[in-house]
């Protein structure tokens, strides 16, 4: 851990506040942790590539269910939260702008408004699984949608109201919650992340001299954007 | 890099800024451009392309993360050394992907119906 928080340096002389011991300088720290951090996504990305696998296999041999279930996505409230999650982005890679700049109140800024941001991501995606929840569009055999009031008797089963589907309908729903699902969690940790270095921050522990740790968030939490950009139209915008 | 020892801080003055400030301009114009190319996807997909629907999708997300990555990530100014790093774990999942198709691809017509 780091020590003596408060002051920047001890001396002209002195070892650097945040230089650990066992690196010779900031920049070699600094380069040490944003390669560790790379290597962390490049697990995160193989992560997630499994999820896009089993997509692409269910997809390639069964395309009727992507373009049957897709209708049942909000694609107004994926695309906002696809703006939200972009804006959120740009709001912390211009707090590592700040932090490099020693604009300790624009950084602090800046990550409140990222948090702020992935609060909204989060409770649109709230309001998409409730509704899923609601109409029974769930996992596998957990699939049963309930019949829409106006489409004749509200049974539990899809016969004869809801147009007839193909066969296997909740393996996309299955793919679709494990992976929104799995992407929340990842902004979720990006948000606990975020709280730490604003904590951080609000303590004077970043500036030009040292921000290694808002630059590896930053990283992580672009890498949980980036995701994103491929869910959204894989989940969403199906032809 | 241009000017990254701007504000020179009292700490440890051997050791330079170790990375490059990208400009709040240069980052708006890449929030401004992942807006607009957010807005063509989603134009795209009103547009019944065939087959093309899906690759001008994947197409537009891939310049989408390049930019996300060049310019938020910094993979543009750092060391290469980093985007060799994460270029691997796209070359890896690329293999993943492609070698799990060919082989689903090779077997799904002996499948039983309802198998």
């Amino acid at each position: 851990m780091m020590d003596d928080p408060g002051s920047q340096a001890s001396g002209q002389q002195a070892h650097p506040a945040f230089l650990a011991h066992h690196f010779q300088s900031t920049a070699q720290q600094f380069h040490a942790g944003k390669l560790g951090m790379w290597i962390f996504l490049v697990t995160e990305i193989l992560l997630f590539g499994g999820l896009f696998c089993a997509y692409a296999v269910y997809r390639a041999n069964h395309p009727e269910i992507f373009v049957y279930a897709h209708r049942y996505l909000d694609k107004t409230l994926g695309a906002v939260n696809t703006a939200v999650l972009i804006l959120s982005s740009l709001t912390m890679a211009w707090g590592v702008h700040c932090a490099q700049r020693d604009q300790r109140r624009g950084l602090i800024l800046c990550l409140g408004l990222t948090l702020l941001c992935a609060s909204v991501f989060l409770g649109i995606k709230y309001v998409e699984y409730r509704h899923k929840w609601k109409e029974g569009l769930l996992w596998a055999s957990r699939y049963r949608p309930v019949a829409e009031a106006g489409h004749g008797a509200g049974g539990q089963e899809p016969t004869g109201t809801v147009p007839e589907g193909p066969r296997n309908v909740g393996i996309f729903f299955s793919i679709y919650f494990l992976m929104t699902g799995l992407h929340a969690v990842h902004v979720l940790a990006g948000m606990g992340a975020i709280t730490w270095v604003m904590a951080r921050a609000a303590r004077r522990h970043f500036g030009s001299h040292y921000f290694g740790p808002v630059d590896y968030v930053g990283l992580y939490w672009h890498l949980v954007d980036m995701i994103w950009i491929y869910l959204f139209p894989l989940l969403y915008l199906i032809h | 890099m241009n000017d990254h020892p701007a504000s020179s801080t009292p700490s440890n003055p051997s050791e330079p800024a170790p990375a490059h400030v990208v400009s709040v301009r240069v980052l708006v114009t890449v929030f401004v451009a992942l807006m607009g190319l957010t807005a063509l996807t989603l134009l795209a997909a009103q547009v019944d392309l065939g087959q093309a629907n899906l690759l001008a999708a994947l197409g537009i997300a891939t310049v989408k993360a390049a930019l996300v990555a060049l310019y938020f990530m910094h993979l543009r100014y750092d060391h290469p050394f980093y985007a060799l790093v994460f270029v691997t774990a796209l070359l890896f999942v690329a293999l993943f992907l492609s070698l799990t198709l060919l082989d689903t691809i090779q077997y799904q017509p002996d499948m039983l119906p309802g198998g």
